[in-house]
């Protein structure tokens, strides 16, 4: 062969000139979307647990709890020898009320929804009342309040026995 | 006194009442509004009765947060452009009336000119203004740094960027659902579908009031008092816990407000008919559904026997009924508004069970 010959390419050297470029470029590809794949996922994540150990009912007084509303966004109630966990989770739009103890009411601080301390909804626009968390004692006799399951009063369910706790 | 006086006529009820009546007068008596002598009367008196405002420690300490002097700006850009495309309009009118045509329509205001140099040199000066304004605006008016979000702790009061701030106030009288996705999606499709229902050729190209007296007095009450007049309560007079207060109010964060709300329904079984709520919820919502679907349908054929005749035949079938249902939707706000204001009502239609409420 000439020299002159070996600057085109055949048929056969083009194709794999083809497939090698069309591979690295796919593979550059695919790892840059998996950077970005990667990305939407945190490194670390701040949620709370979903389930928690609340101590001892005695340790509760009679009226709105708040002890546990910065780390597990919770609110316990105890009334009339019931004691129940409420989401702190405004049932409009899911802002976080504020516990007013001097008015004895929660408010939203979003569009001013009011509700009672047992979280029934009296003023602005929340549609239905605080939900609850399931809520029960384990056999040492701690309150453990379980996030995964909500009880909504507009469909009955605080009457289940799983709501509230008796003490 | 006069102080006194103003808080308390500046709640939601009085101030959108006056905001009201003071635009139907406006688009009303056009031939007063549209001069350059009412122009200046208003920008005097503006200015006269903001400078007072300000010297109250109140009020000075609202407006002059970093979030709301941008919007105080705005406030002078929306009354002075509105005013504006007023009296332009006026003057044409004015001009059409004596057979002389729009001011655009005269030959040196026909003549063409080349878009390179004198519309981009124009583009280039406002874009470097643009900048200067937002460097200097960076510079003195400085974003507050605040602790790290927190998914179990709110700010009080929790208020959106001033612009969503209209949106948030329209939350306060209505379900997320309603003021959150369909009415803002209303609005959205609405402004988009403009230029297909409204195929007038009348005002294309020149100013004019008289020729679309319908047009822009709809559209102007949707943005000025829809938009732009809750925008300016939610900013101005939302304060903690969403409370009203009047400009010269302080923000305490313990005002105590009477607002126990009720829905159509409790209003009805209970509080007329001395029942208590039925079982069933469909039964429990009739009311709230026969009302819903009245307003929705019941009103088209009134509405159309009165007003709508001659729009009917001008635009057409198709472009005549989705215009009313926009505007029905338009307007279900303010009779929600004015519902919550002198019934407490909190819903029509409240069915948390399917979350839907109206």
């Amino acid at each position: 062969m000439s020299e002159e010959a070996k600057t085109s390419l055949n048929r056969r050297e083009f194709f794999s000139f083809l497939a090698v470029g069309w591979i690295t470029f796919g593979a550059a590809t695919a790892g840059f979307a998996s950077l970005i794949f990667r990305y939407l996922y945190p490194n670390v994540v701040f949620e709370p647990a979903m389930d928690f150990i609340a101590g001892l009912p005695d340790e509760y007084a009679e009226g709105v709890d708040e002890r546990w509303k910065n780390g597990f966004g919770v609110w316990i109630y105890k009334k009339d020898g019931k004691l129940v966990a409420m989401s702190n989770i405004c049932t409009h739009l899911g802002c976080i009320p504020t516990w007013l103890p001097a008015e004895s009411k929660f408010k939203c601080p979003c569009h001013g929804s009011g509700y009672y301390p047992n979280g029934i909804n009296f003023e602005g626009p929340a549609p239905r009342p605080l939900e609850r968390f399931k809520i029960f004692r384990n056999p040492e006799g701690k309150i453990i309040v379980d996030k995964t399951k909500v009880f909504r009063y507009e469909k009955g369910e605080w009457n289940n026995s799983e709501a509230y706790i008796d003490v | 006194m006069i102080k006194e006086a103003i808080n308390y006529l500046s709640s939601p009820l009085f101030s959108f009442t006056a905001f009201i009546i003071l635009f139907a007068l406006a688009m009303k008596r056009i031939d007063i509004v549209g001069t350059k002598k009412f122009g200046w009367g208003l920008l005097i008196f503006v200015l006269v009765v903001f400078v007072w405002m300000v010297s109250d420690p109140v009020f000075f300490t609202i407006i002059s947060l970093p979030d709301n002097v941008p919007i105080i700006i705005l406030n002078g850009l929306v009354f002075w452009s509105t005013w504006y495309a007023l009296y332009r309009g006026h003057q044409n009118d004015l001009r059409i009336e004596a057979g002389e045509g729009p001011i655009e329509g005269t030959p040196e205001n026909r003549e063409k000119v080349w878009a390179w140099p004198n519309l981009v040199y124009t583009e280039l000066f406002a874009g470097i203004l643009c900048t200067i304004f937002l460097i200097v605006w960076a510079i003195f008016l400085k974003a507050p740094l605040e602790e790290p979000a927190n998914p179990t702790w709110a700010p009080n009061p929790a208020k959106a960027p001033w612009y969503f701030l209209g949106l948030q106030e329209m939350l306060v009288y209505f379900d997320p659902w309603m003021a959150g996705v369909v009415l803002p999606g209303l609005i959205l499709v609405g402004l988009i579908a403009i230029p297909f229902i409204d195929v007038n050729p009348k005002g294309n190209g020149y100013y004019t009031f008289k020729e679309r007296k319908f047009a822009i007095t709809g559209f102007l009450f949707g943005w000025l008092a829809l938009w732009v007049f809750l925008i300016q309560v939610g900013t101005f007079l939302r304060g903690p816990n969403w409370t009203f207060y009047g400009p010269f109010e302080y923000w305490d964060a313990h005002k105590v407000v009477a607002e126990n709300n009720i829905n159509l329904s409790e209003i009805i079984w209970i509080k007329m008919l001395n029942m208590g709520l039925p079982k069933n919820i469909f039964v429990r919502e009739i009311f709230g559904l026969i009302a819903t679907f009245g307003y929705m349908f019941g009103t088209i054929p009134l509405i159309t026997k009165k007003w709508g005749q001659s729009y009917l035949e001008r635009m057409g079938a198709i472009r005549y009924y989705i215009m009313l249902a926009l505007i029905l939707g338009m307007m279900s706000l303010p009779i929600k508004m004015y519902l919550r204001w002198f019934f407490d009502l909190k819903y029509i239609l409240a069915m948390p069970e399917f979350e839907l409420n109206l």
